[in-house]
């Protein structure tokens, strides 16, 4: 690269790109090497675990350590089949984009367990306000798929009303806030929510996530810094999937755990494995009962890997090494529960290989139906008229007029 | 000889270009041609950009002076204020113009007012490079042209191209401008004009006359607008991707009318202006961005305050509504060549 040797400006490069290997040192923390603190500690008890890696699965796909959260097989059933079936649906999304029938689509290959976790170790009751990546949200608190199907073809059936890009979910009934591709602006709106939990004397928390890259915005420290304030009950989660489109993390800060961040602030910080549903249920259950508790924020880094493009309009063979998520030293969460479920005697292949293949048609069939109420190329969208709705809770004089202007 | 593809053309080697590549070409002249000229935004180094306007840059030049940046507006338009106060010359790019008002403040309160609150002693000769506009399913926040909340900050120079020989041009005249400019790029008129007409074929920037570039330095003045079809029957101001819309609108109708690209809103051509709607006496205003306090409420109350006495009939706006910018909707919102043609049959009827 055409470096000028008289400056001295510092650009860091990805690593691969000088040669040298793509992964730092974490993943080298062994599984059940934290400690667990007491809910009510201060944030700077949780230093080393902000600078460390929190990790339930070990190499051999047993659950050890303070850590682990004892789930039953049931409920680690349930995880894995919430992954494969957000996985089955992403995958279909992106074909149906490829063929047109979508205008955009955002996949979350990877970093599935960060959201299923999540939510499982919440209640439904308390408000989420996540990124763009977060679709598991939706599906373990039960949202039809036919409506999300039909959000992302924006048809006649979209309950935003055909205003959004597709994966921009909103679904009040399942507290899940509507989406807004600005990134980072999730982040002090969920402290608010969870202001007005407080306020209101209610043990329901918030829970937000944005991206390892959009933890460079404003929004982020806003956020961070009035949860320490006002001790606000909310979980406040980083996805650190290494990638910013094409832009590598170490762009997005010069340290070296994002978690870390939320030590000065005196919020409870944890760098957690991303790809090991049982680490992320536990530390968004022990961030959780925290913040219930009135103890206060978590801030918490998803450390992960954005195993597919950014979104179906980039090629990421341009910026990235086209192998890296198959080497990568986390593995994959799907493949992770699978083992240790394995392992338990309670999952083998031909369960799994059924699983997949019941999901792949439940999409195909809700994919069907979602179209009865509209494609993307041939409609019906939503009505004309909902042009003009919403915009205001009643539509004033000139909107009226406007509306007048389209014959309406 | 030339290389293929390129012809001379009145002693300059010309090229075939779409907006793209004029913009890329406008960088890289540039970064020779001074080496105070840095480049830098989300995406924007060693990709070049999510439209891959800055792509070439990086490998050409080195990693000082087209780089990445972390994701954060208001920290690129605050490097850039500094770069730009002690002796850079930094283009920044915005990734998509919904996404400058993170960087708002530093803009408006900074970026804009640096000459004059410091008596004269300190400016930052910035651009902001940013993609605008609609017409690409992009919803809400990838398509909004927010061009007034600029027009209406005091400092800032506003610039916004409608074809690949003008991007050149003018980008070259923004960067080498030592006051504040922005300077937008529809989107949808990087690949190829467009007419308004969503269902017709892809028309590619080859066959357009703008389309072909000098290779080389050259510049259009800011402040210059562009008579783009002379006529004589009524005066329509647009800019931007209705500068197509527009002129289709015209060529269906079978009206005389004077279409002007406004190309650059502040300084704004004001003789342009004048000139035009004294000799038809009709004026429409066409804009992508919403109505309310528009650009065009401008261009209404200057046309009013300078040829009041020579309006023949009311002035017309053709504007998006006053709402978000929607996404299956979005041509029911994109202001339509039908519109166009209504509203010069208003202005021309009373
Ligand atoms: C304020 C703002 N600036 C720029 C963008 C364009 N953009 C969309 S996603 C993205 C990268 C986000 O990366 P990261 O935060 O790491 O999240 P990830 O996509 O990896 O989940 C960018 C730059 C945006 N949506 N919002
Ligand atoms: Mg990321």
């Amino acid at each position: 690269m055409g470096e000028d040797e008289n400056s001295n400006l510092h650009v860091p490069v990805p690593p691969h790109r000088e040669g040298g290997t793509t992964f730092p040192s974490p993943h080298e923390i062994p599984a059940g090497h934290h400690e667990k603190p007491d809910i009510d500690c201060q944030g700077s008890q949780t230093r080393e675990i902000a600078y460390g890696l929190l990790r339930v699965l070990n190499d051999e796909d047993e659950a050890v350590g303070a850590w682990d959260p004892g789930l039953d097989a049931d409920t680690l059933r349930q995880a894995l089949e919430h992954m494969v079936r957000i996985r089955a649906y992403d995958d279909r999304m992106m074909k149906m984009q490829r063929q047109g029938r979508l205008s955009f689509y955002m996949k979350c290959l990877g970093e599935e367990a960060v959201s299923v976790g999540a939510a499982m170790a919440m209640e439904n009751r308390d408000i989420v306000i996540p990124s763009y990546r977060q679709q598991g949200l939706l599906f373990v608190r039960g949202r039809n798929l036919v409506d999300m199907i039909s959000h992302c073809i924006t048809n006649s059936n979209d309950n935003v009303k055909g205003r959004q890009m597709p994966v921009h979910y909103s679904w009040k009934e399942g507290n899940f806030v509507s989406i807004s591709s600005p990134v980072g602006t999730q982040f002090p709106q969920a402290v608010g929510a969870a202001m007005a939990f407080a306020y209101r004397g209610e043990d329901s928390i918030a829970c937000s996530w944005l991206g390892e890259g959009t933890a460079a915005q404003g929004d982020f420290h806003y956020g961070l810094n009035f949860a320490s304030v006002y001790k606000a009950p909310c979980v406040l989660v980083i996805v650190n999937n290494q990638w910013a489109i094409s832009t590598h993390r170490n762009l997005a800060h010069g340290g070296s755990s994002f978690a870390a961040r939320g030590i000065p602030y005196d919020v409870a910080s944890m760098r957690v494995d991303g790809q090991d549903f049982l680490a992320v249920y536990a530390a968004h259950k022990w961030a959780t009962e925290r913040a219930r508790a009135g103890h206060g924020p978590t801030l918490l880094e998803m450390y992960t890997y954005r195993g597919d493009s950014h979104s179906s309009s980039d090629d990421p063979s341009i910026y990235r090494p086209g192998d890296e998520y198959d080497s990568w030293p986390l593995g994959d969460p799907v493949d992770r529960l699978k083992a240790h479920l394995v392992k338990l005697g309670e999952w083998d292949d031909e369960k799994h290989t059924a699983l997949e293949a019941q999901c792949k048609e439940e999409i195909i069939a809700a994919y069907k139906e979602a179209e009865t109420h509209g494609t993307l190329k041939d409609g019906p969208f939503p009505p004309v008229s909902t042009l003009f709705e919403d915009v205001y809770e009643k539509e004033p004089w000139h909107l009226l007029e406007q509306r007048g202007e389209v014959g309406l | 000889m030339a290389p293929s593809g390129t012809t001379w053309r009145g002693g300059a080697l010309m090229a075939q270009m779409n907006i793209i590549q004029a913009v890329n070409s406008a960088m890289h002249t540039m970064f020779e041609r001074d080496e105070t000229v840095v480049s830098f935004g989300e995406d924007a180094g060693f990709y070049g950009g999510v439209f891959r306007c800055t792509s070439g840059l990086q490998e050409k030049f080195g990693k000082h002076r087209s780089f990445d940046t972390p994701l954060a507006e208001g920290g690129i338009m605050g490097i850039a204020i500094g770069m730009g106060m002690n002796g850079l010359r930094p283009v920044a790019e915005i990734q998509f113009a919904d996404y400058i008002f993170p960087g708002f403040d530093q803009i408006t309160n900074e970026l804009a007012k640096l000459r004059y609150r410091s008596g004269g002693e300190y400016s930052a000769p910035v651009t902001i490079r940013t993609p605008c506009g609609g017409g690409i399913k992009g919803g809400h926040y990838h398509s909004q042209s927010p061009e007034a909340y600029f027009t209406h900050t005091p400092g800032l120079k506003v610039v916004i191209c409608s074809n690949p020989y003008d991007a050149k041009g003018l980008l070259i005249s923004a960067i080498e401008c030592n006051d504040p400019v922005i300077f937008f790029e529809p989107k949808r008129l990087y690949n190829g004009p467009f007419d308004g007409d969503h269902t017709a074929a892809m028309v590619k920037w080859d066959t357009h006359p703008k389309g072909e570039v000098p290779e080389d330095y050259y510049n259009i003045p800011l402040g210059k607008a562009e008579i783009v079809r002379p006529g004589k029957d009524v005066t329509i101001l647009c800019y931007g991707t209705m500068v197509h819309v527009a002129s289709a609108a015209v060529e269906n109708s079978g009206v005389d009318a004077e279409i002007i690209d406004l190309r650059t809103l502040v300084p704004l051509d004001i003789d342009a202006i004048e000139n035009s709607v004294k000799k038809t006496g009709r004026c429409v205003i066409v804009h992508e961005a919403p109505r309310t306090s528009g650009f065009g409420a401008e261009l209404m109350s200057l046309v009013q305050e300078r040829c009041f006495w020579h309006l023949e009939g009311p002035v017309q706006r053709v504007t998006g509504w006053d709402t978000p910018y929607p996404h299956s909707l979005e041509w029911d919102y994109f202001p339509s060549q039908a519109r166009i043609a209504e509203a010069m049959k208003t202005t021309m009827e009373d």
